[in-house]
């Protein structure tokens, strides 16, 4: 799950990392009642999304569609700037290079202190996953596409791999800060300041954490001055904290629903919906749907264990997304058993009474029973015998081309 | 003679007594692999029954390989557990042998604890990790065998293709395409579907290629990090047979996690059409569509004289 920049600077400040003082806010009152408190004479107003590139944003009225503001982070100068700003960005839709064209709508701000920048870098920390150890990424080119950065002047991107057993070492701090230039009060900042965030990641189970820009004040102090934070699902269990965090409005309903039920669903704009047992053959049967033809309409894993109830939830979930056409089930029984998966489709097929074509491809354990189910049901499946041809054949029926 | 694990080797099962160690030890007993035992800590001195035959459980893995002299391990530990279950295999069995496999099937690991883990093992190098979050490895006998996992064993038979993937279902797919040819396996590997896993596909092409055994081989991989390109230019300076790909997820759109959690492309890395390009570049042969890798590992097996 990803946080806001507001709740991980909270976090940082925690953490030993330094921020610049600043107020999370929900309305225009609140945002000049914090220009009030924070005594600064100049401030940010910085959008609060999950997704990067929003200083460099469009707003949108939500209803009309025309533009209201360029540029979802602003310098206010004066208590009247963050009013027009505040007004101008909360309850409007956000639109970025990461949020695709349908944006996000803001419900939160955070104003925050300025601050003297004498010189802007950029820090990642991430897991390597080829070197299997934390990537620290760090460049003198802040407040850039660090993407760019990495193709036009990659030498510019220095790195530093910690062996999680062992830590990051006082060294590799050096080194880093030395290779962006940094000497004196500042490089002793910056080492302070990357040994702070090593430990954040670490003890957070973060997946990511991106800083753009991290800066070195007028003063020679290094300050995270973004907080981009992304932590790895897996360690729920371990960091309950992070529930209270969580933003139900950054995320897709439909697809915490089925978490909530044990499936694994990503909606996607085509519509063919898919039933697959398996994360990797439900990736291979949207491919081969689009390969004969079609558009696949959602990604859908089963899991391994699936009963006759999640098959049923399943299809529930699929037939929400008014797009669907038709449905391929794809099913390569191992412990899962061909013949529950059939009692499964039969009973959701009568039940929700399913008005699109349904192609079933079953394989594996039991594979003989399922088919005789379904043939004996006497209801409107079409069986397929491999994922080709049931891809073939669900492109057909909807009236696609193959 | 098939890679890593023979058909008789012996196994122990880490959270044998659990639900999941359960019910998988016995469908591995049915399979016809030697389980020698298992290991829960605090049920040490108890015994689990297996298909009829008792099989003895220990507190500790040191006190389970000193006992039974076993080759593997499999671990069926939950998430919070498991990256020190694999580690405290890796430990007794470097320990006490110099080597040993052990597989991890655990879904949900979190990835800090497996790059630890992943390091500590690689700090013992008799010692090999296969996953986590995978099907397994399988080696089909001559009857029964040396099935290591949650597969089906009976799609599998005894033969000379092998087969490496990141994807579970995928692995059965592939089994069945070599199947509806006249093929079977020599060894199957599941690798795993996270970030950061052990054994990886250019562990897999090596042993493959030294293996008299193994003929061609299947290897399947799908969008995330940069593996397949990896083991792409590796094969094509290192690996005489013939290879036939498949990677999954060419409709995934960017940014988003397709189950696995390694499966996703972040800042536009890890893309199939990436994967594809450098699997074709390094000469192996991409199948588009899983049901086609039957048809494109004959022709394989044809050009290389392998079928006629």
């Amino acid at each position: 799950m990803n946080i806001h920049e507001f709740q991980g600077k909270a976090l940082f400040r925690e953490c030993g990392v330094p921020v610049v003082e600043g107020i999370h806010c929900t309305s225009v009152e609140q945002a000049l009642a914090a220009y009030d408190d924070l005594g600064s004479k100049v401030v940010a107003v910085k959008s609060q999304i999950h997704a990067g590139g929003r200083g460099k944003g469009n707003l949108y009225d939500a209803d009309s569609g025309n533009l209201v503001m360029e540029g979802g982070v602003k310098i206010a100068l004066s208590r009247e700037d963050v009013k027009t700003y505040a007004s101008n960005i909360l309850g409007r839709v956000l639109v970025t290079k990461q949020t695709g064209p349908d944006g996000k709508t803001v419900s939160n701000l955070y104003i925050e202190s300025g601050c003297d920048i004498a010189h802007e870098y950029y820090l990642a920390l991430l897991i390597d996953r080829e070197a299997k150890t934390v990537l620290i990424m760090a460049s003198t080119e802040g407040g850039m596409d660090i993407e760019e950065v990495a193709a036009s002047t990659p030498e510019l991107i220095h790195k530093v791999r910690v062996d999680a057993n062992v830590g990051l070492l006082g060294f590799q701090r050096r080194d880093l800060g030395m290779a962006l230039g940094l000497s004196g009060t500042a490089l002793k900042s910056f080492m302070q300041t990357i040994g702070a965030l090593y430990n954040f990641f670490v003890d957070n189970d973060c997946s990511m954490v991106e800083i753009n820009p991290l800066v070195r004040s007028a003063d020679d102090k290094i300050i995270a001055l973004d907080a981009k934070i992304g932590f790895d699902d897996n360690a729920d269990f371990r960091h309950k904290f992070r529930e209270g965090l969580r933003d139900r409005s950054e995320e897709e309903d439909i697809e915490v629903r089925a978490k909530q039920a044990g499936l694994s669903y990503v909606k996607l704009d085509g519509d063919i919906g898919c039933l697959v047992n398996g994360a990797g053959l439900a990736m291979a049967t949207m491919d081969v749907i689009k390969l004969y033809g079609g558009e696949p309409a959602n990604f859908l894993d089963v899991g391994g264990g699936a009963d006759e109830e999640q098959v049923m939830t399943a299809f529930s979930i699929i037939l929400e997304d008014p797009n669907v056409k038709g449905i391929l089930v794809n099913i390569f029984g191992g412990i899962m058993r061909c013949d529950i998966i059939a009692r499964g489709v039969i009973s959701a097929t009568q039940a929700l009474g399913l008005k699109v074509p349904l192609v079933v491809r079953l394989a594996g354990t039991n594979v003989d029973e399922g088919k005789r189910l379904l043939a004996d049901s006497s209801l409107d499946i079409h069986p397929a015998d491999s994922l080709g041809d049931g891809a073939r054949l669900i492109v057909e029926m909807i009236g696609g081309e193959t | 003679m098939s890679i890593w694990v023979r058909e008789d080797a012996r196994l122990l099962v880490q959270g044998i007594t659990g639900k999941q160690g359960m019910f998988h030890a016995g469908k591995m007993v049915e399979y016809g692999t030697n389980i020698v035992g298992g290991c829960t800590p605090g049920k040490g001195g108890q015994s689990v029954t297996l298909e009829g035959r008792e099989f003895p459980v220990w507190d500790s893995m040191n006190e389970a390989i000193k006992a039974t002299d076993a080759d593997a391990s499999v671990i069926y530990v939950p998430p919070p557990f498991a990256a020190e279950a694999i580690m405290e295999a890796a430990d007794a069995f470097d320990a006490l042998k110099g080597d040993g496999v052990v597989v991890c099937i655990t879904e949900g690991i979190p990835t800090l604890d497996m790059v630890k883990a992943v390091t500590y093992v690689e700090n013992r190098p008799g010692v090999r990790l296969i996953g986590p979050n995978c099907p397994g490895i399988i080696t089909p006998g001559d009857g029964g065998g040396c099935k290591i996992g949650i597969m089906p064993g009976h799609i599998h038979a005894k033969g000379r293709i092998g087969i490496v993937s990141k994807s579970g279902t995928l692995t059965y797919e592939a089994v069945a395409q070599t199947m509806s040819i006249g093929e079977g396996q020599s060894t199957c590997v599941g690798i795993g579907g996270d970030p950061v896993n052990g054994t990886g596909f250019i562990d897999c092409l090596s042993a493959f290629e030294d293996d008299a055994q193994t003929v061609a081989i299947v290897m399947i991989g799908e969008i995330g990090g940069t593996a397949e390109e990896d083991a792409a230019a590796w094969a094509e300076q290192n690996v005489t047979k013939p290879i036939v790909g498949f990677v999954a997820g060419a409709t995934a759109p960017p940014g988003k996690r397709m189950g696995h959690a390694g499966a996703i492309i972040s800042g536009g890395k890890g893309t199939a059409a990436e994967k594809i390009a450098a699997f074709e570049a390094a000469g192996i042969h991409v199948a588009q569509d899983p049901s086609e890798i039957g048809a494109v590992l004959l022709d394989a097996l044809k050009n290389a004289g392998l079928r006629s």
